[in-house]
């Protein structure tokens, strides 16, 4: 294995993430707060408590998450997508490293970026509400398994991408919706019955209720299906990548 | 002396149905400077994209050092060095960061005092702080140099590495590469500026339309097709080329001043002690006489036109 040529990869991705350190962690912080005014204070106060927590705790798992998963996505499609973009991807497809070592690269680093923005929210949501994590390891688990999976899936976009809109396009228009629609800001307990049955055709409800059973001990549906779930996702994901670098797909003629 | 890159019957056929490289054979020997000409489109990227990993070819094998490019892929491309013919450099990054990145990406681990070296033997020692963007376009070229030769590679393949560089930056460009061939680097050049293959290969690989149409050394091939040209000026101008001289396929120059007598060189005679004599039985004076060698991109120019026809 060309341990050095997955070094080279993470920590040239990770020397961006710190060059732009103040936007990179400043926004989730500033979005995670206003999100506690708006949702936690302002709507908040009116909502007691859901399933035995309070609605400004309840919602930090699912803010978390929300973060979380854009953030993977968009680092890890961005750090494939621009070496396409300026030309340099030549660099990675001359080297003598396989799919795997470039994907450890560049997945590992997108992924410590997303966990450390991750944890940056986490201490932030921790000067609005009192946060006690019933379950710490499985709150670890649950997050490095989303992370990776989600830069893996960050990574097939920029790959798939042919331009900057198409790089926004899934995020946007898919994971967003998902995640807002997935239970982040409610329990699916609280939907009418026949939308309860229609949410739970969305993955990231699994997501987010296994995270959220790991802080309250609380879950809309069963943990063993949250971890199946973020299994299936991740060996699809890791799947998908591995036939890109088998057919060179949009990047190797 | 042994082939460091071994071709053997490479094809290349593109999904439109496209062929861009027709059963390309080549061996290129440790330590040369083969210039690989032709002209655009003729398949001289698409063979270097396919022997550096960057084009999966439809057909033949190519080994590296003895590593074939595909099953022992590692090994061969550790040996190969790639100055692509683009500029692609991410314009954000420091000069040092980039190259560091590159000896990384070849499974070489930090050697700061080889980086060092290579940056000061391409000038680029006291831009190793700067930003990529901050550099000019021939600077960048050295950048890519750089970022090729930081993991010795054994095997540098240059596409196009002057192009858009001025007059005096190639001629540094020309140092250098011959600096590289000095410490055994082989190098596979490939070039629009036939002088810069005239003045710096060892060999001449000629290629058009995806077939190579033949490797030969510079100075034969030059001595076998070259032609030479003399120029004959006259005190007095002719109107015409006297009938007698009819034999000699004079051409008339500078409005009848001169005369023009090609013949080639690898021929036992070259017919130039009769041609004088004929010239002084017509009773013309000469002012002066002057030979001209013909130069590579008449050679190049000439065998295109002859494979197009």
């Amino acid at each position: 294995m060309n341990l050095h040529a997955i070094k080279a990869i993470y920590v040239y991705e990770m020397k961006r993430f710190f060059r732009t350190i103040l936007e990179s962690l400043l926004s989730p912080v500033i979005s995670t707060t206003l999100y506690f005014v708006v949702f936690g204070a302002a709507i908040g106060s009116r909502i007691e408590e859901v399933e035995g927590v309070s609605y400004g705790a309840f919602i930090v798992p699912g803010l978390i998450m929300l973060s979380v998963m854009t953030q993977a996505i968009s680092n890890a499609s961005f750090g494939i997508y621009f070496p396409k973009f300026i030309g340099t991807i030549f660099e990675l497809l001359s080297a003598p490293i396989n799919f795997f070592e470039i994907v450890l690269g560049y997945v590992g680093a997108a992924a410590t970026k997303s966990l450390l923005i991750g944890g940056v929210i986490l201490i932030t949501a921790g000067f609005f509400v009192d946060l006690d994590i019933q379950h710490p390891v499985m709150m670890l688990v649950f997050l490095v398994m989303i992370c990776v999976s989600f830069a893996l899936f960050g990574f097939i976009i920029g790959i798939w991408s042919e331009n900057f809109q198409q790089l926004q396009l899934i995020p946007l228009l898919v994971i967003t919706p998902l995640v807002f629609l997935g239970g982040a800001f409610y329990s699916v307990s609280m939907l009418p019955e026949g939308w309860q049955t229609v949410t739970l055709f969305n993955p990231v409800v699994y997501l987010i209720s296994g995270f959220r059973w790991s802080f309250f001990g609380v879950a809309d549906v069963g943990v063993g299906l949250s971890l199946a779930a973020i299994g299936i996702f991740f060996t699809l994901c890791l799947g998908v990548v591995w036939w890109i670098f088998k057919t060179g797909y949009r990047i190797k003629s | 002396m042994r082939a460091i890159v071994t071709v053997d019957r490479l094809s290349k056929t593109y999904k439109d149905g496209f062929r861009a490289l027709r059963d390309v054979s080549l061996d290129i020997e440790e330590g040369e400077i083969l210039a690989l000409l032709g002209p655009n489109g003729a398949g001289k990227t698409t063979l270097i994209s396919a022997l550096c990993g960057i084009t999966t070819p439809s057909a033949g094998q190519a080994r590296v050092g003895g590593h074939d490019i595909v099953t022992g892929y590692r090994a061969a491309r550790a040996m190969i060095g790639l100055v692509p013919q683009e500029i692609a450099l991410e314009p954000f990054e420091k000069v040092i960061n980039t190259v560091q990145f590159s000896r990384g990406l070849f499974g070489k681990s930090r050697d700061d005092a080889l980086v060092e070296r290579v940056l000061r033997q391409l000038s680029l020692w006291d831009k190793r702080n700067n930003r990529i963007r901050e550099l000019s376009g021939g600077m960048k070229r050295r950048v890519l140099i750089a970022k090729a030769l930081c993991h010795e590679p054994r095997v540098l393949f240059l596409d196009e590495p002057t192009a858009g560089v001025d007059v005096e930056l190639r001629r540094d460009m020309w140092e250098v590469v011959r600096g590289l061939k000095e410490s055994g680097v082989t190098i596979i050049l490939t070039t629009h500026y036939l002088e810069e293959a005239e003045a710096m290969a060892d060999r001449i690989a000629v290629i058009n339309r995806g077939e190579i149409l033949l490797v030969e050394n510079k100075a034969d091939l030059m001595r076998r097709m070259g032609r030479k040209t003399l120029q004959i000026d006259l005190v007095q101008p002719v109107e015409a080329v006297p009938d007698t001289l009819a034999q000699y396929a004079l051409e008339l120059a500078h409005d009848g001043h001169a005369l023009l007598y090609h013949y080639d060189t690898s021929g036992e005679r070259t017919g130039i002690t009769r041609l004088l004599q004929a010239l002084a039985d017509e009773g013309l004076n000469l002012r002066d006489i002057e030979t001209r060698q013909s130069s590579l991109e008449e050679i190049f120019v000439g065998l295109v036109r002859e494979d197009a026809a």
